[in-house]
């Protein structure tokens, strides 16, 4: 029978393409760690939802002796699945294709699965893994990457875009996972970089690793390039599928509810914070108190540690947290915290996620370095993101609140819905050490005992002024509430927001301080 | 961090791991991060160090130790990213010492050549 002759031929076919750079390549990208590209899709979707595209497109290029060069999938496999029912468009650049080289058409693969994704308004996962530009097709392969960048914009804010860096991705590569919504790496695996260790050296005559310029560790930590960090590729596709169930499809849908549980953090909440507003904690543990399930997804945990965002559920709906964290740099804000919270304050938004602000802060990181960097223009990033959104936004004071700190985390007058205080918040211009040093300098200067006399004046200005009252007799608090009645409150106000409509002028967009 | 993780309150910090912190006129128990501890502090720049503001190359020297050089006349040829660039006098005064020599690679803000007041010996 013919068909059946034909459906064998198609078999053999797609076995052989399939097989991408052949065995001997599969060995060395398994020797090197690295699940090869096929089986990294197919350990991260659902099982057998995954299907493929594009599986015979075929390179154009003539020159350098590539016209009798055979590459399957060009270098990249393409296609849709699910991830926990969700449906999803997925690329895995294969390295043992030409090193996962980017060609014309190994691009127009990527951008056809991305069109898809932003017409169907569902997520779309890149797996990175490539030498970068194929240098033989030269302007074809730059070609590539812009048609891509291009796409990434034109999907921001649209549909949730994830980048997974399992493998090189450097020079111009970079700039697609800079743009999506999330980059997750891999520790020994992922490497991001835009120059190489070999220009570095030639042309500055810096000798450094790979490792050390721009690996997994490095991009989580200290360039904040990744949100997300995991020891394995398994690890890894965990992370991305716990992401992938927090957040919406489309900026058209609420990210899917799951049956709410209660928290299951066992230590009241109203012992987890020291009444010494000197002494630090974890503010996770006030998270993990709130939070259904004690359930907590932290984004960009290892930078600026001295914020944490990330997504928890509330009544089993997805909320973003966004929490100033004294165990780090006193939970100041500097240009690093800056970036990461107005970065995931826009995504809530952006996602109809509501936003929870946890505020304990004693202000801006004092320092040249700070001031130098553009402490300025990076931290009005978050008076921006704030004033900007309007999904449902609630502050609880928890502790300190001091001068620009307070107006930035949230407040009322950047367009809070919820403003609570916990009874020991201290509402003020600044901490009161500093306050009662201005305002009674003469009185403190002229006193037979200095020293007596500034404790007394802090002592008085803290009755007087570091309290949640002051804030809450001008209703820019609306309630102060007791620690333990919080999480009861944060749902009502959810529940009571779920019709919020809230407009901003017409614009074809804003002007953030980027 | 696994979604998993609870840590019951059980402090992850331990207390002589703390430091205190100061900002503005309090100081608190805290951590500090690693980019923190590795931030470069600040150096009030001396008008007479004449330092590279770009790693490269050094193609020519273009003066000599002792010899008093007038403002705006070039000392230095830096080649970086395939670029000669002028290096040239701030101010009237004289080379006290020269650090680099001709074909020497440089990093950023390399000390090249020290200067001294044109009437000092």
């Amino acid at each position: 029978m013919t068909l059946k002759k034909n459906v064998e031929a198609l078999r053999q076919k797609k076995a052989i393409v399939e097989k991408g750079g052949g065995d001997k390549a599969i060995e060395k990208q398994v020797a090197m760690g690295k699940l090869p590209a096929r089986e990294r899709i197919l350990a991260l979707l659902d099982p057998d939802s995954f299907h493929e595209y594009d599986l015979f497109v075929e390179h154009e290029e003539r020159n350098f002796g590539m016209d009798n060069k055979a590459l399957p999938g060009d270098g990249v496999i393409t296609g849709t699945g699910t991830i926990n029912g969700a449906p999803i468009c997925i690329y895995a650049q294969d390295f043992t294709v030409m090193g996962g080289s980017l060609g014309l058409k190994h691009a127009r693969k990527i951008t056809k699965i991305m069109d898809h994704a932003l017409k169907m308004k569902i997520p779309c996962i890149g797996i990175n893994d490539s030498g970068g530009a194929r240098i033989q097709e030269g302007i074809g392969a730059l070609a590539g990457y812009g048609e891509i960048f291009y796409r990434n914009t034109m999907a921001s804010g649209v549909i949730p875009q994830i980048s997974v860096i399992l493998g090189p991705c450097a020079g111009g590569a970079v700039y697609s996972p800079a743009l999506t919504d999330f980059v997750f790496v891999v520790e020994n695996i992922s490497k991001m970089f835009i120059t190489g260790p070999n220009v570095i050296e030639t042309v500055l005559g810096e000798k450094i690793s790979q490792e050390n310029l721009g690996g997994a560790r490095v991009h989580a930590e200290i360039t904040g390039n990744a949100h997300f960090y995991a020891l394995s590729e398994k690890e890894c596709f965990e992370q991305i599928k716990t992401l992938v169930s927090l957040i919406p499809h489309s900026n058209e849908e609420k990210a899917a509810r799951i049956e709410p549980k209660k928290p299951r953090f066992k230590k009241k909440i109203e012992n987890i914070i020291p009444s010494d507003p000197k002494q630090p904690y974890d503010v996770r543990d006030v998270i993990s108190a709130l939070a259904d399930d004690s359930k907590f997804l932290e984004v960009h945990e290892l930078w600026a540690p001295n914020i944490v965002v990330g997504f928890g559920r509330m009544n089993g709906e997805t909320v973003g947290f966004v929490a100033n964290q004294p165990l780090y740099l006193a939970g100041v804000l500097d240009c690093d915290a800056s970036d990461k919270a107005a970065r995931f304050i826009r995504f809530c938004d952006a996602f109809n996620i509501p936003i929870i602000t946890l505020e304990d802060m004693p202000g801006y990181l004092p320092g040249v370095d700070q001031e130098h960097a553009g402490v300025i223009r990076h931290g009005a990033k978050v008076l921006y993101a704030y004033s900007e959104a309007t999904v449902p936004k609630m502050t609880v004071i928890l502790r300190k609140a001091y001068g620009g700190g307070y107006i930035a985390m949230n407040s009322r007058h950047l367009g809070a819905d919820f403003m609570f205080a916990w009874p020991g918040a201290e509402i003020a211009v600044m901490g009161p050490e500093g306050a009662a040093n201005i305002i009674f300098r003469k009185e403190i200067m002229e006193a037979e005992d200095e020293d007596a006399m500034r404790q007394q004046k802090v002592k008085e200005y803290i009755e007087k002024f570091a309290n949640p009252y002051v804030a809450a007799s001008k209703g820019y608090i609306d309630a102060v509430i007791e620690p333990q009645e919080t999480r009861e409150l944060l749902l009502h106000a959810l529940e009571v927001s779920k019709n919020k409509d809230d407009h901003r002028p017409a614009k074809k967009h804003g002007i953030p301080p980027f | 961090m696994s979604e998993n993780k609870i840590k019951n309150g059980e402090q992850d910090a331990k207390s002589e791991e703390l430091i205190d912190f100061a900002v503005t006129a309090r100081k608190y128990k805290t951590l500090l991060t690693t980019k923190y501890k590795e931030r470069k502090p600040w150096v009030n720049p001396n008008p007479y160090d004449i330092q590279s503001s770009i790693p490269g190359t050094i193609i020519k020297i273009l003066v000599k130790e002792k010899q008093i050089v007038k403002e705006g006349e070039p000392i230095l040829i830096l080649e970086a990213m395939k670029m000669q660039n002028r290096i040239e006098m701030p101010f009237t005064a004289r080379i006290k010492k020269i650090n680099v020599s001709e074909g020497e690679k440089i990093p950023k803000e390399f000390l090249m050549i020290e200067l001294a007041p044109a009437d000092e010996k």
